[in-house]
């Protein structure tokens, strides 16, 4: 039965059927209405779990690695300064390869100071060793959140779900919450084998010499690759259970013989896809979601962009010096690759910046220059600077 | 390939003195706190977790592949002891276990780093145990000041110059911190007094709730003392009253070992490189020295460490009781 | 390893979403214009119709200005942008209306509804724009005790344009209301529907598209 529910109710709901045991809750905007409903959710005695409201976003990562460790699902969420904040156990939790999932409301990091969308706090901790799946609706962040915990539990990587910060926590739209039923039948009990007990006693985060190092590190890595499938199975098992996918690691929509194809991530997916339908005399464009952005889908992607003459890569954040994180990223999966398309990179609504429909027309016109763009943020007014901060 | 089970109580009695950390680790020569450790986890039994900030502890036990650690244990982070503690101990009550959690650190995770996540952690009264191993330094890093640090030590970061006689500040009172948390149970404890800190931990073990326990743990490399000396030398910084040992209950002075003869803070003082700038032909010495028997003074005179009446200079006995601590053996 | 990717091939690729009707409402932090968005999203829905609303913060204080979006269609939208050319404006405020960029890219014939006790004529020359007011704060303030704006102006402006209906409308309110509360609510909006004439914004008029 569909309802209508803001974002942050449907993933705190979304939550409260995966029966975490512990949540560790500090707010921040635009998180905080996840973690006020998961509150009310308990004070109403319709999640039994432990709930921790700690003291700041650090000991939240903190609280709820301990609770897993200890054999426990646990849960947080947090945005933007909170995540950066945390970054620390969030290397920590990923490098002890404790199963957690928590969802980062994507918001700008400061300074300038924002509490707007985009997506620069997820992006500065990818290099954490966390799988990072992003949502386009706040149906998908339900379905991904439930899958989440399936794939952190079965591939020991912790998960982060993200969700555009107010466009999506704070957006009332139709969703399709599933029942507890179909919940508890796709996700096991949490079962975690190196979990703390006095019974079998380990110790977990032990110093590591030079000479054990880079084995670790390889084997995070190579977790992460392999995560791959298990990130697509559980997008096929789920959609067996509710009848929705979300397209696993890409997904592709618009016209299969366009030769340009459009990616991007998140909710601005929502935006494009519409566009496409009301800018046909722009050309017709392959729409291409990424969804999941660790592990990097390279061969999905190659695979998905085989035959695009333009690939105009969309993102919410970038690498300032550098240019663009995931337009980087991508011309990397493509070097070497035969007839490769003209990769053309921009960043767009940083800082919350509304995105509107008539974008896709304005990049369809952007391609056609003679050389690829390399990078430029796509949205900026140059008037509002002084010519010497240009 | 079989499995073997073993209940705690077998566990327990076949193993009349738990040993948590078995020896063979890299601790040096002396070290104070592998001994605090040591009797910690002897005391606290099998049936515990462990949360360890990073330190010398967490290094020198666990250099993988191998470890000491005989009990179920963690390390993540410096600064958040007290928040993963808080989080294995919801995991606890969310799977109806009784497994008491332990958090450890050293003076730089408990006093500076983590005392956000310790307070946190103290507020929402979970059922932890938080032991701090105080050697007063960063040590692990090379001994760097902490707020630990006493008044007029030598450290790195507060080493002696023509401007300086150490370090400036004094040493955080960390102890009445905590207490003013109104957890139950919040003591000091030291390693030269091993049947005092046996009885402290014991008695944290039973409540239900918060508790702390400051335990004084010399270090020779730090402190600048002959290794075999750490057990006198820890004597002395109680027997000055420069650490006193007290026990707090909900905010209020509940117990205090007593000092028959206080003896002059020089003596403790002396047996120190990181003081040895106190004994110099330096004018600024004689008033450090002074300041720091002012401090020592204070501390008996506050913590009524001479006591008062006949009865007074006995920890155990009816003065404790007049004070409204319990005897616990 | 085979990697499987989603190929959602949408055979009518160019089909239009259709008319999405698009309105926007400004108040200030506090009076709970967005709940008012997520309330008539709620009736929308009710009525079978696909709908959207959410909220574009100033700073995050009390009285500082809010605008919500609402978008209402009979078939799926995905679009998330905000609201540039609203085919309606309602202002929970009459103050906002000196604010610059407040009925910014209201369509041709879009309809204005103000809370306000001016009348359609006094603020015709006041601003030099259409608008219909209702004294929404005064009949709240009877009705519910407190002068909060929303379910009158909700009523008014769905008595106005015909797009969902009052009994919609209550079963909207009744997801956040409960009790005596939902019961004074129903009472407004129906005293607040009588205020207006009946159906002249027709949304065929005002159906944004892009």
């Amino acid at each position: 039965m569909p309802q209508m529910l803001e974002g942050s109710m449907a993933l705190a709901r979304a939550i409260a059927l995966c029966r975490p045991q512990v949540v560790a809750a500090y707010p921040i905007t635009p998180q905080t209405h996840i973690v006020e409903n998961i509150s009310k959710l308990v004070a109403d005695g319709k999640l039994h779990c432990e709930l921790v409201s700690v003291e700041s976003e650090f000991s939240a990562a903190s609280v709820a690695l301990g609770a897993a460790a200890a054999g426990s699902r646990a849960y947080t969420a947090s945005s933007s300064q909170g995540i950066l904040l945390m970054s620390e156990v969030l290397y920590n939790i990923a490098g002890l390869r404790v199963p957690l999932v928590m969802t980062c409301a994507n918001r700008a990091v400061g300074a300038p100071l924002s509490i707007w969308n985009d997506q620069q706090d997820s992006m500065a901790v990818r290099d954490a060793g966390w799988i990072q799946i992003y949502c386009a609706d706040n149906q998908e962040a339900v379905d991904a959140t439930i899958q989440a915990y399936r794939i952190a539990e079965r591939t020991e990587l912790p998960v982060m779900i993200c969700v555009d910060g107010f466009v999506l926590t704070h957006t009332m739209e139709q969703i399709e919450m599933p029942s507890q039923e179909q919940v508890d039948g796709f996700l096991p009990p949490y079962c975690f084998a190196r979990a703390l007990n006095s019974a079998k006693p380990i110790s977990i985060g032990t110093l590591v010499s030079p000479d054990f190092f880079s084995e670790v590190r390889h084997s995070h890595h190579q977790a992460l690759l392999n995560a791959k499938a298990e990130i697509v199975s559980a997008d096929e098992d789920w959609a067996k259970v509710s009848g929705r996918a979300g397209g696993g690691l890409l997904g592709v929509e618009g016209d299969p013989g366009a030769k340009v194809g459009l990616l991007s991530l998140g909710s601005v997916i929502g935006t494009l896809r519409d566009a496409l339908n009301e800018y046909p005399e722009a050309g017709p464009a392959k729409l291409i979601k990424l969804r999941t952005f660790r592990p990097f889908p390279t061969e999905a992607l190659l695979e998905t962009c085989a035959g695009l003459t333009d690939l105009i890569v969309l993102e919410r954040a970038l690498s300032p010096g550098s240019g663009g994180i995931i337009g980087t990223e991508v011309r990397a999966a493509f070097a070497g690759v035969a007839d490769a398309p003209r990769i053309h990179n921009f960043a767009v609504g940083l800082g919350g910046r509304d995105i509107p429909l008539n974008i896709f027309p304005r990049l369809m016109e952007a391609a056609k220059t003679a050389s690829p763009i390399p990078f430029a943020i796509f949205d900026v007014n140059l008037e509002k600077l002084p010519e010497s901060e240009r | 390939m079989t499995t073997e089970t073993i209940s705690i109580t077998d566990l327990r009695r076949t193993q009349p003195r738990f040993s948590g950390i078995e020896s063979g680790h890299r601790a040096c020569l002396g070290c104070g706190q592998a001994l605090a450790a040591r009797l910690v986890t002897e005391s606290a039994g099998p049936d515990v977790m462990i949360a360890n900030a990073t330190g010398c502890l967490e290094v020198f036990t666990t250099p993988w592949p191998e470890s000491a650690w005989r009990l179920p244990w963690m390390h993540s982070l410096f600064e958040n002891a007290g928040a993963i503690a808080s989080g294995m101990e919801a995991a606890m009550k969310a799977q109806g276990k009784h497994t008491k959690v332990i958090a450890m650190g050293g003076d730089g995770s408990t006093f500076d780093i983590g005392f956000q996540a310790l307070s946190g952690m103290l507020e929402r009264n979970h059922n932890v145990l938080y032991v701090c191993y105080d050697n007063e330094a960063y040590m692990n890093t090379g001994i760097q000041r902490s707020s630990s640090t006493p008044h007029a030590a030598s450290t790195t970061t507060s080493p002696v110059g023509k401007e300086r006689m150490g370090k400036r500040h004094l040493k955080k009172d960390i102890i009445t911190i905590i207490a003013a948390h109104h957890v139950a149970y919040a003591a000091t404890a030291s390693v030269a007094y091993p049947s005092d800190l046996r009885k402290k931990v014991r008695r944290a073990m039973a409540v239900e709730g918060a508790t702390f326990l400051q335990i004084h743990s010399p270090c020779p490399l730090g402190w600048g003392y002959n290794d075999a000396l750490g057990i006198e030398v820890a004597r002395l910084a109680v027997q000055t009253g420069l650490f006193p040992l007290i026990e707090l209950e909900r905010g209020e002075l509940t117990g205090a070992m007593p000092l028959r003869h206080p003896t002059p803070v020089s003596a403790y003082l002396k047996m120190q490189q990181r003081f040895s700038h106190l004994f110099k032909d330096d004018p600024r010495a004689l008033e450090e020295l002074e300041h720091l028997q002012a401090i020592a003074n204070h501390n008996i005179e506050i913590y009524r460490l001479r006591g008062d009446g006949i009865d007074a200079l006995d920890s155990e006995g009816s003065d404790t009781v007049r004070r409204g601590g319990s005897r616990w053996a | 390893m085979a990697v499987q990717c989603y190929i959602e091939q949408v055979s009518n690729y160019r089909r239009r979403v259709g008319p999405v009707i698009e309105i926007r409402i400004h108040g200030r932090g506090g009076q709970g214009n967005v709940a008012a968005a997520y309330i008539l999203a709620s009736a929308a829905f009710e009525d079978s119709r696909f709908s959207q609303a959410f909220p574009s913060f100033g700073a995050e204080r009390r009285g500082a200005p809010v605008t919500a979006f609402v978008r209402i269609a009979d078939k799926p939208f995905s679009r998330r942008c905000q609201v540039i050319h609203p085919g309606y404006l309602i202002i929970q405020d009459e103050a906002l209306l000196h604010v610059p960029g407040v009925t910014d890219g209201l369509l041709p014939g879009g309809g204005i509804l103000v809370n306000s006790t001016r009348s359609s004529a006094e603020l015709k020359e006041m601003t030099g724009l259409d608008m219909i007011a209702i004294p929404a704060n005064a009949l709240a303030k009877k009705i519910l005790g407190r002068p909060v704006p929303n379910t009158a102006l909700l009523a008014a402006f769905l008595t106005l344009t015909g797009m969902v209906s009052l009994d919609a409308l209550v079963k909207g309110l009744g997801q956040r209301f409960k009790g005596e509360v939902l019961e004074r609510n129903t009472r407004l909006v129906n005293e607040a529907a009588k205020m207006v004439p009946v159906g002249i914004w027709k949304e065929a008029n005002h159906a944004a598209n892009a």
